[in-house]
C-alpha cells in the first residue's frame, strides 16, 4: 500500500513542487501520469526513500518515510521496492543470473540460486541465465530488469516509463508481464509514465495526475 | 555473490587496464623486494664473513683491495709480503690470533687458499666428509666447490696460475682431496683450503732452477696477507698506526672499509629503491585513474545497486575491495617476481664466484611488501570510493 498526503518536495533554487494525495491499497495499480519535468521521477525517488519530503506524509508498504532513520532506508528498501528502471541498468560485467544474484548481494540477503532460477523460470528466461546482457535482444533484457525488480518479492513495483520506445504489441507484452509479476506477488505497482497507451491497457488502474495544479495555474493565466 | 566475486568480475570487465595496473603494482613492489632481498643478504654476507676479524694486513695499496681480496674473495691481493715480517707480527702482544693467507692459484674458478687450520677455525666449519689436512698438496675443498666441481675425499686435481682461472696449469703438482667442508654460508663455501707451504711448493718447486736456487726462494718466502684478531679492542687504536708507519705493509680495518663500501653501494640500492617508489606511484596514479573512470562508467551500475538496497558503505566496500584485489595479485606476482629476480642474479654471481645470493629465503620485513600493495591500493581507492558513496542515487531516474 501507499498512502500520501500533502506531499511536496523542493529541489534547491526551484519552486515546491506539490503532489496530489494518493491512497493505493495492497496489490492495485497507480498509473503516475503527467508530462515530463512534472515531478513523476521526484515522486518515485520519495515512495523509494531515495529523497526526503520537504512536508507531506508519505507512508510506502508500511513504512513511515518520514519516520525512518536515514541509514535504514537502503535495508528497507532492499525488502519493499522492486525497481525497473526505464534504460534498465544490467550490469554489462555480469550475466543475467549474476545480475540477479547481485541484487541478492545489495539486499544483503545470502545467495540463493534456486530463488534466481524460479524468477528467470516464470520469465521465461531460463535459457538465457549465462548470458551477457549485450546478447539480449530489447525485450528479453526489459524482462530480464523485471525479474531482477521481483526477485527478492517486493511489496511496492516502481516501473519508470516501462513502455517507451516499444511498439503497441511489445508495450502490450510488457504492461501485461509487469501485472501478472507483480500479482504473483501481490505487490502494489506503481507505473510511471506520459504514455496514453498504459491507461488504455489498465482500465482499471488508480491514477495520479502529478503537475495538474500547475498546468490549471498556466491556463489561468493564458 | 561473495563481494569479492562481484569485485573480481568488475575488475576483469576491463582486461587491458586492469592487466597494466597489474603489472605496474607488481613491478613496483618487485623492485622493492628485490633491493630488500640483495641488501640483507649482502649485508649478511659481509657481516658474516668479517666476524671476528679486526684487522687485515697486506701489501700497501688500496685498502678496501686488501679487504675484498683477503676476507670476500671477490678481488685480487694488492701484492704479498714477506713471511719474516709476518712471523714478527704473530709474536706482537697486541695480536691474539694471525691467519696467514696465500693466494695466488685457482681451480675452475674458485680460489686455491694457503692457510691454517685456523681459518676453516674461525669460521666454525665442519667436516662433511673426510679430515682436515696433514701435509702440504692436502686440501679441503668448500661446500659449492664440491658441489660445482664434483670434487671428493681421494680425488686429486691440479690448479691453474693466476686468479682469473685461465692461466698455466701446475701440472706437475697435484693436489689431494682430504674433506669436504659442510655448507657454512660463509666465504669458505667456496674456497679450496690447504696449507701454505702448498703454495710455496708449486711455486717454488716450478720457478726453482736448482737446490741452490731453492734455498734461496726458500729465505724469501712472502705469503699474501694475514687475518689479524686483537686481544683487546684498544689495539684498534695503535696497531694499524704501527703497521702503516714503521713497515712495508699496510693494516686495513675491515669495519671500516666495509661501511665504506656499503656507503658506495648503498647509493645504488638508494636508486633501485627510488625507482621502485617512483614505479609503485606511478602505479598508484594509474590504479586511481582506472578506479575512477570505472566508477564513473559504471555510476549507473552502483546506483542500481544502491536502489536495490546497497549502502552506501557496500558500494564504496566494493570498489575498495576492488582496488584490493588488484594489489593483493599484484603483491604476490611482485613478491615471486622479486625472488625469481634475486635467484636469477645469485646463479649468475654464483658462475661468477662472487657472493653468495638466493631468492629462496623470506625476509620479516616482506611483510611490509603485503602492506604497502595494500596501503597503495587503498590511496589509489579512496576517492573513487568515495565518489561512489556520495552517488547521487536519483540519477537512475533522468531520462537523458
Amino acid at each position: 500500500m501507499i498512502r500520501t498526503t500533502q506531499l511536496a518536495y523542493c529541489y534547491p533554487g526551484a519552486a515546491k513542487l506539490e503532489f496530489p494525495d494518493t491512497d493505493v491499497p495492497q496489490g492495485a495499480v497507480l498509473l503516475l501520469r503527467g508530462p515530463s519535468g512534472a515531478g513523476k521521477s521526484t515522486w518515485l525517488a520519495l515512495a523509494a526513500g531515495l529523497l526526503r519530503p520537504a512536508s507531506g506524509q508519505i507512508t510506502v508498504a508500511g513504512q513511515d518515510l518520514i519516520a525512518i532513520q536515514k541509514i535504514a532506508t537502503d535495508a528497507w528498501r532492499a525488502g519493499a521496492i522492486g525497481f525497473l528502471p526505464q534504460k534498465l541498468h544490467l550490469s554489462e560485467a555480469l550475466t543475467v543470473a549474476r545480475n540477479l544474484a547481485m541484487a541478492q548481494w545489495a539486499a544483503g540477503v545470502p545467495d540463493d540460486p534456486q530463488a534466481v532460477r524460479r524468477t528467470l523460470e516464470a520469465l521465461d528466461l531460463a535459457d538465457l541465465a549465462a548470458r551477457k546482457p549485450r546478447q539480449l535482444s530489447g525485450g528479453q533484457a526489459q524482462r530480464v530488469a523485471l525479474a531482477r525488480a521481483v526477485l527478492l518479492q517486493p511489496k511496492v513495483i516502481l516501473a519508470d516509463e516501462p513502455t517507451a520506445s516499444l511498439d503497441d504489441a511489445a508495450a502490450q507484452s510488457a504492461l501485461a508481464l509487469l501485472q501478472a509479476s507483480a500479482q504473483r506477488c501481490n505487490a502494489t505497482l506503481v507505473i510511471a509514465t506520459h504514455d496514453a497507451r498504459v491507461a488504455a491497457a489498465l482500465p482499471h488502474a488508480l491514477t495520479c495526475q502529478i503537475g495538474i495544479k500547475r498546468l490549471l495555474e498556466l491556463r489561468e493565466k493564458l | 555473490m561473495k563481494i569479492v566475486a562481484i569485485a573480481f568480475r568488475y575488475l576483469w570487465s576491463r582486461p587491458l587496464a586492469a592487466a597494466l595496473n597489474l603489472l605496474l603494482l607488481a613491478l613496483g613492489l618487485a623492485s622493492i623486494t628485490f633491493v630488500w632481498l640483495t641488501s640483507e643478504q649482502m649485508d649478511r654476507a659481509f657481516e658474516r664473513d668479517l666476524a671476528g676479524i679486526d684487522a687485515v694486513v697486506g701489501a700497501k695499496g688500496s685498502p678496501m683491495q686488501l679487504i675484498l681480496a683477503g676476507v670476500f674473495h671477490i678481488d685480487v691481493p694488492p701484492g704479498n709480503i714477506p713471511l719474516e715480517a709476518v712471523q714478527q707480527l704473530e709474536k706482537d702482544p697486541r695480536v691474539a690470533q694471525l691467519i696467514p693467507i696465500s693466494l695466488g692459484d685457482t681451480f675452475r674458478g674458485f680460489r686455491i687458499v694457503g692457510t691454517s687450520p685456523a681459518y676453516a677455525a674461525h669460521y666454525g666449519a665442519k667436516l662433511a666428509q673426510g679430515a682436515l689436512w696433514t701435509q702440504p698438496m692436502q686440501t679441503l675443498v668448500g661446500a659449492q666447490v664440491a658441489q660445482n666441481t664434483g670434487l671428493a675425499v681421494g680425488n686429486t686435481f691440479y690448479g691453474s696460475h693466476g686468479l682469473g682461472g685461465t692461466g698455466h696449469i701446475h701440472g706437475d703438482f697435484p693436489y689431494t682431496v682430504t674433506g669436504v667442508l659442510a655448507r657454512c654460508g660463509c666465504v669458505l663455501d667456496r674456497l679450496v683450503l690447504t696449507a701454505t707451504e702448498s703454495v710455496w711448493k708449486v711455486h717454488e718447486k716450478a720457478t726453482a732452477l736448482d737446490d741452490e736456487d731453492q734455498k734461496i726462494l726458500e729465505q724469501e718466502r712472502e705469503i699474501t696477507l694475514a687475518l689479524i684478531t686483537y686481544k683487546s679492542p684498544l689495539a684498534a687504536v695503535t696497531f694499524p698506526r704501527f703497521i702503516n708507519t714503521t713497515t712495508e705493509m699496510q693494516a686495513a680495518a675491515p669495519a671500516v672499509e666495509i661501511t665504506r663500501l656499503l656507503r658506495m653501494v648503498g647509493v645504488g640500492t638508494d636508486v633501485l629503491r627510488g625507482f621502485g617508489a617512483v614505479l609503485l606511484l606511478t602505479a598508484a596514479l594509474s590504479v586511481f585513474i582506472a578506479l575512477w573512470n570505472a566508477v564513473r562508467e559504471r555510476r549507473a551500475d552502483l546506483a542500481m545497486l544502491r536502489m536495490l538496497g546497497a549502502s552506501p558503505y557496500k558500494v564504496a566496500g566494493l570498489v575498495l575491495c576492488e582496488a584490493l584485489l588488484l594489489a593483493a595479485m599484484a603483491t604476490a606476482l611482485g613478491l615471486l617476481g622479486g625472488h625469481l629476480l634475486v635467484e636469477l642474479v645469485g646463479s649468475w654471481l654464483q658462475a661468477e664466484r662472487s657472493l653468495p645470493l638466493t631468492g629462496w629465503i623470506w625476509l620479516p620485513h616482506e611483510w611490509w611488501v603485503l602492506l604497502l600493495g595494500a596501503v597503495v591500493a587503498t590511496l589509489a581507492a579512496a576517492l573513487p570510493a568515495w565518489e561512489a558513496y556520495r552517488l547521487d542515487v536519483t540519477t537512475l531516474l533522468n531520462h537523458r
